[in-house]
């Protein structure tokens, strides 16, 4: 019994050496041609069959991914995650947001935890080249800035020389002060937290002198200091900062319904659909209108959806002005300007593709 | 036939001349076959996972420790810039958690010995109170209590421009605490380098009183020699060469001081919470011990005549170290993994820096949570491996 116990035991391991030996030479011939076939189409699937879209964001910035007190996530970046539940599952409160750190986003869009991030990310090359992912569009143009106590008498960045100032680790706010400071000769200390709210919390106890990340975070996290109007953001931007959801390599079918559900948010605006006047509009006489909603055409199926994604879409959360206006606009308490985010017909940069 | 058959499972010697029933050949067989069967688990392992990033387009391989970093650390032993490479990144990190594993070890293993015999003390206030020391702190999460050292003490640090001083050269403020930098100028090395001879000399005469005291008995107190002589090197060779020590005086300039040595305060909160936290776990630990030694020990040494600190220092201590040791080597490997928590306080350790930032700069996780892996996982074992030399050197033989 025992010799053959230990017969068999031999035999498998010899079996297995000389499989895994094998192993690399067929993996090499079957990967091209089934792989084709078989990536292309699995997140949308796989995202149809759960029901549910996983989606990463932020652990709380005020105006694009944080969550109120009865844990009501709200946000541009939410709202982005929302008109693509609406488009692919029909719903737009079929989502599980994942909170996450600087750190740790792209591992998790990587490693599958997430579908999509939509975390305030900025689309630099090193991102979209070596880190396995796919930029699909941008939903905010920003840059950086600094924040700093009024007390202090400073008007520019060129006079904070000396200072000691609190970033958030991983992000390229970091790598940005570190070349702007190098490339002015000025000289710098610097703090690195994991959480966003620690570093607030830092430079709130004044720990730091300067508290920088993108305009738009700067105006956010104002509003949680203890007093706001003590605090100013200088007016110099150190970097181009143009953020959006990102999603993985290798999937081409789900980075296009990422990337024209939200360019079908742009074009919504620029056609003067809302989500109020959604349903009227199918009536338009306007061929891109009718294209968009799906009246005429067959851009649904040309992504792997039925013809209402975009109407779902936009009825969810509005066209992307009124998301705008309504998580970061002058009437919140970031009063953040259009500015950049303008459509490109108002001076700013949003150009939507054509949609045809 | 039955008599020629070797027993099963027996690695005696070779009674058969065919290889397939020697038990011997047969034994080789066998565990060179696991042996195959792990490598190849591994070497598949590998393999796969490394064919997988390629598909997804995630650089691999280690050609990334030479490219630059990009990025500032503000407390760092060694020259580093933001045009050093990851590797220089890696070092960086693994000397600043050494420091903070190293120096939280030494504090921790003091005050956890004082609280651990403080608990056993007659003395009811003393014996409550470390009581409440251990019950308290052993039942907060560290997090929790590094949170409460970095953001509920640096609030009562002044700014910069207020801060507390002392001879105007030591500075303490909520940026940390400033003193003046040694700048050692020509020729200086030969005052430390006395100062080194006269302390091996004084290592030396009390090994040499410690032999003595061991053949004849007789026991003298060598240690003011040996201070005399090492006192007597240092001021002499100082004197000769006139100390060519300049000083670099923190100043206030602008936003911050400059020049001098900032000991930052994420450093000390960190130390802090580290150490008072383990101090809680070395104490009971050592109370264990303490209350190992047999009762009757204490009795003799009492009957004989000792003070009850010589009771303590002379018996009943040395008896309970052999039950303290391995657990406090526990609470040492402990301390070293609990010091990654340092990531939420902004301080440069080997976790924040290099399997944070540049992780998430570089992206390749596996290579540098693997390398982040592996050295935690060298100093725990050359820890161990220290401990377990006392330990063998310190057990009775014979005694369970």
């Amino acid at each position: 019994m025992r010799r053959s116990f230990k017969f068999s035991i031999m035999a498998a391991s010899l079996a297995f050496v000389v499989a895994a030996c094998d192993e690399p030479a067929k993996k090499e011939v079957k990967k091209e041609a089934p792989k084709a076939m078989a990536e292309v189409a699995r997140t949308l699937d796989i995202v149809k069959k759960r029901g549910v879209l996983h989606c990463g964001v932020h652990q709380g910035l005020p105006g694009f991914g944080s969550q109120d007190a009865k844990g009501n996530w709200s946000g541009l970046d939410v709202d982005t995650c929302r008109a693509i539940a609406a488009a692919v599952l029909g719903d737009a409160t079929k989502i599980k947001f994942t909170p996450l750190s600087a750190k740790e986003r792209f591992t998790a869009l990587t490693s599958k935890e997430i579908d999509v991030l939509s975390r305030s990310t900025t689309w630099t090359m090193t991102r979209d080249t070596t880190l396995g992912v796919n930029f699909a569009g941008v939903n905010f143009f920003d840059g950086q800035g600094f924040l700093v106590r009024k007390s202090l008498n400073v008007t520019q960045a060129s006079k904070l020389s000396g200072a000691t100032i609190c970033v958030n680790t991983g992000t390229t706010t970091e790598l940005n002060v570190a070349d702007y400071f190098r490339t002015n000769k000025m000289e710098y200390k610097i703090l690195a937290f994991e959480h966003s709210d620690q570093t607030v919390a830092a430079y709130d106890g004044g720990r730091c002198d300067v508290y920088t990340t993108d305009q738009s975070g700067l105006a956010a996290q104002r509003t949680k200091l203890k007093a706001p109007d003590d605090h100013m953001v200088l007016a110099d931007v150190i970097s181009k900062e143009p953020l959006g959801p990102v999603v993985r390599h290798g999937d081409d079918q789900w980075f296009d319904v990422v990337k024209w559900t939200l360019m079908a948010l742009i074009s919504a605006e620029e056609l003067g659909i809302t989500a109020a006047n959604v349903d009227e509009m199918a009536s338009s006489k306007n061929p891109e209108v009718r294209r968009i909603l799906g009246v005429e055409g067959k851009l649904g199926a040309a992504i792997g959806l039925d013809a209402k994604w975009a109407a779902r879409a936009i009825k969810a959360v509005g066209n992307y002005g009124e998301a705008y206006e309504r998580n970061v606009g002058p009437n919140t308490p970031l009063k953040l300007p259009r500015g950049l985010n303008a459509l490109w017909t108002n001076g700013g940069l949003m150009y939507p593709m054509p949609a045809r | 036939m039955a008599a020629d058959k070797p027993t099963q499972g027996v690695p005696a010697q070779s009674m058969s001349r065919t290889p397939w029933t020697d038990p011997t050949v047969r034994s080789y067989v066998y565990q060179a076959s696991l042996l195959a069967l792990v490598v190849s688990l591994f070497w598949y392992l590998a393999d796969n996972t490394f064919q997988n990033l390629a598909r997804q387009g995630i650089a691999s391989g280690f050609g990334f420790w030479n490219h630059t970093s990009g990025f500032g650390i503000n407390t760092t032993l060694i020259e580093y810039s933001e045009t050093s490479t990851y590797g220089r990144v890696f070092f960086v990190g693994l000397l600043n958690t050494l420091l903070v594993s190293s120096i939280g070890i030494v504090i921790a293993t003091t005050l956890g010995f004082f609280i651990g015999i403080a608990r056993l003390s007659p003395n009811w206030l003393i014996a409550k109170m470390a009581s409440v020391y251990i019950e308290t702190l052993r039942n907060i999460p560290l997090l929790l209590q590094i949170f409460f050292w970095y953001f509920g003490v640096l609030r009562a640090l002044p700014s910069p421009s207020q801060s507390h001083s002392l001879f105007d050269a030591i500075f303490l403020n909520i940026r940390g605490m400033q003193f003046p930098a040694p700048v050692p100028g020509d020729g200086f090395w030969v005052i430390p380098v006395s100062t080194v001879l006269g302390l091996v000399a004084w290592a030396l005469l009390a090994w040499r009183m410690r032999r003595l005291k061991e053949r004849t008995g007789h026991s003298v107190n060598i240690h003011w020699l040996g201070l005399i002589i090492t006192v007597a090197l240092t001021v002499i060779t100082a004197m000769k060469s006139g100390v060519p020590l300049a000083w670099d005086v923190p100043e206030l300039k602008g936003f911050n001081f400059k020049g001098g040595i900032t000991v930052v305060p994420e450093f000390v909160a960190l130390v802090l919470a580290l150490a008072t936290y383990t101090a809680a776990f070395i104490a009971e630990i050592v109370r264990a011990g303490i209350q190992s030694v047999d009762k009757g020990q204490k009795e003799a040494a009492q009957a004989v005549g000792l003070r009850p600190g010589q009771v303590l220092k002379f018996v009943i201590i040395p008896q309970a170290l052999r039950v303290i040791v391995p657990p406090l080597t526990n609470q040492y490997l402990n301390l070293t993994k609990n010091s990654s928590l340092a990531a939420a306080i902004a301080y440069p350790d080997l976790v924040q820096v290099f399997a944070g930032t540049a992780l998430n700069q570089a992206g390749q996780a596996v290579e540098i949570i693997g390398i982040t892996m592996m050295v935690y996982l060298t100093i725990s074992l050359t820890i161990a491996m220290f401990m377990n030399i006392y330990n063998r050197r310190t057990a009775f033989k014979g005694k369970t």
